[in-house]
């Protein structure tokens, strides 16, 4: 019985757990699983405008709970497709609130910096790398010099 | 191994710091650049604050150059900004429209009586419908537009002296807008008040 009650207790403490963890929820009617689905990934793809680093799904911002409700509005009541609701709101508050950034003049450097922070790596990489095997290869002449050395030592360690 | 070599970590560090406070100190991140920039002003029907039966569209603000301005009885910046409205529509001949932005009529009445009431023209956005057409994600929010109704201008934040001597002043003069009765802001001092004020704009 004891054990039943603990059970249950810890039960309890369990379980508001996720509810608190989860961000707003908004109440809303779909259509179908798949529609609801397609909103879950919207609002999760697109950047809150207000604040910087939360996306839509996890700002509980007065402008997040609006961009939700016309996502909603744009999916459910006018049938958009998921390609006319990104450029529904890129239009509107521009590619600030997409996480992807489009390839245009402006972010090039934000597109190719990697490319030519790794172009780099691979050019110093490859002088490390390649370094020691030129200085271990010695001419011919130096080599001859180095057994000449060893004989030497040779002969002195002999006549002691 | 160069010597001189030792100091490119060095080189590298500072560069980073160079560029970081570079992105850091120009662009405020919370400023976004505006979408609509260079485009016409979105189509919108809105209810008139005063007379919610009158319906106000988008024909309503062509003719010539107009301010629109998103505001709240709720955004303490809009009060801040309100003095600088007030002098705008005293000594210019620009419109100014009044977008009240997610608020309850009744307060923004008040506020108006209060305040006093420096639009030609108030609308109603109680669901936040409009704003976003607008891109709007705060209030205020002020947009210059010419009289074919082409967003010329945007202004995250309070419309004050040194906004409208550098930004607005400049472009109203294009659109041919008589501005020279508004006295003329000195500009050290402007700066040092919006400097003041400044703190207090980031939290709405």
């Amino acid at each position: 019985m004891v054990r039943l009650g603990s059970l249950l207790l810890i039960a309890l403490v369990l379980c508001p757990l996720p509810g608190l963890a989860a961000t707003p929820v908004d109440i809303y009617q779909f259509d179908s699983a798949e529609q609801e689905s397609r909103y879950r990934a919207l609002i999760d793809e697109f950047r809150c405008p207000k604040c910087l680093n939360t996306n839509l799904s996890g700002s509980d911002a007065p402008i997040a709970q609006d961009l939700r409700r016309t996502i909603h509005r744009l999916l459910v009541t006018d049938g958009r497709s998921d390609q006319e609701i990104r450029d529904f709101l890129q239009e509107r508050y521009g590619d600030f609130v997409l996480y992807d950034p489009p390839l245009k003049p402006g972010t090039w450097i934000l597109w190719g910096a990697p490319v030519f922070f790794l172009l780099i790596g691979a050019w110093v990489l490859f002088r490390v790398v390649r370094k020691p095997a030129q200085e271990t290869a010695l001419s011919e002449a130096e080599q001859q010099k180095i057994a000449e050395i060893i004989r030497q030592q040779r002969t002195e360690r002999g006549s002691q | 191994m160069n010597r001189a070599s030792l100091f490119v970590p060095l080189g590298i560090f500072i560069l980073i710091i160079a560029f970081g406070y570079a992105g850091f100190r120009l662009n405020d991140p919370h400023q976004l650049p505006s979408a609509l920039l260079n485009k016409p002003f979105p189509d919108f029907q809105a209810p008139m604050l005063m007379d919610p039966s009158r319906v106000i569209d988008r024909s309503d603000l062509l003719g010539s150059p107009v301010l629109v301005n998103v505001w709240a009885t709720w955004c303490p910046t809009c009060k801040a900004e309100h003095a600088e409205l007030m002098r705008i529509a005293r000594e210019t001949d620009l419109r100014l429209v009044g977008i009240v932005y997610k608020d309850k009529p009744h307060l923004a009445m008040r506020w108006l009586n209060d305040y006093g009431n420096p639009y030609d023209l108030v609308v109603q956005d109680t669901d936040g419908a409009l704003g976003v057409e607008l891109g709007v994600y705060g209030a205020p929010e002020t947009f210059l537009l010419d009289a074919a109704g082409t967003i010329i201008y945007k202004r995250v934040g309070d419309v004050n002296p040194l906004i409208w001597r550098t930004e607005m002043q400049p472009r109203l003069a294009l659109l041919e807008v008589d501005t020279s009765a508004t006295t003329d802001v000195d500009l050290d001092s402007a700066t040092a008040a919006v400097k003041k004020a400044g703190a207090a704009e980031r939290k709405d």
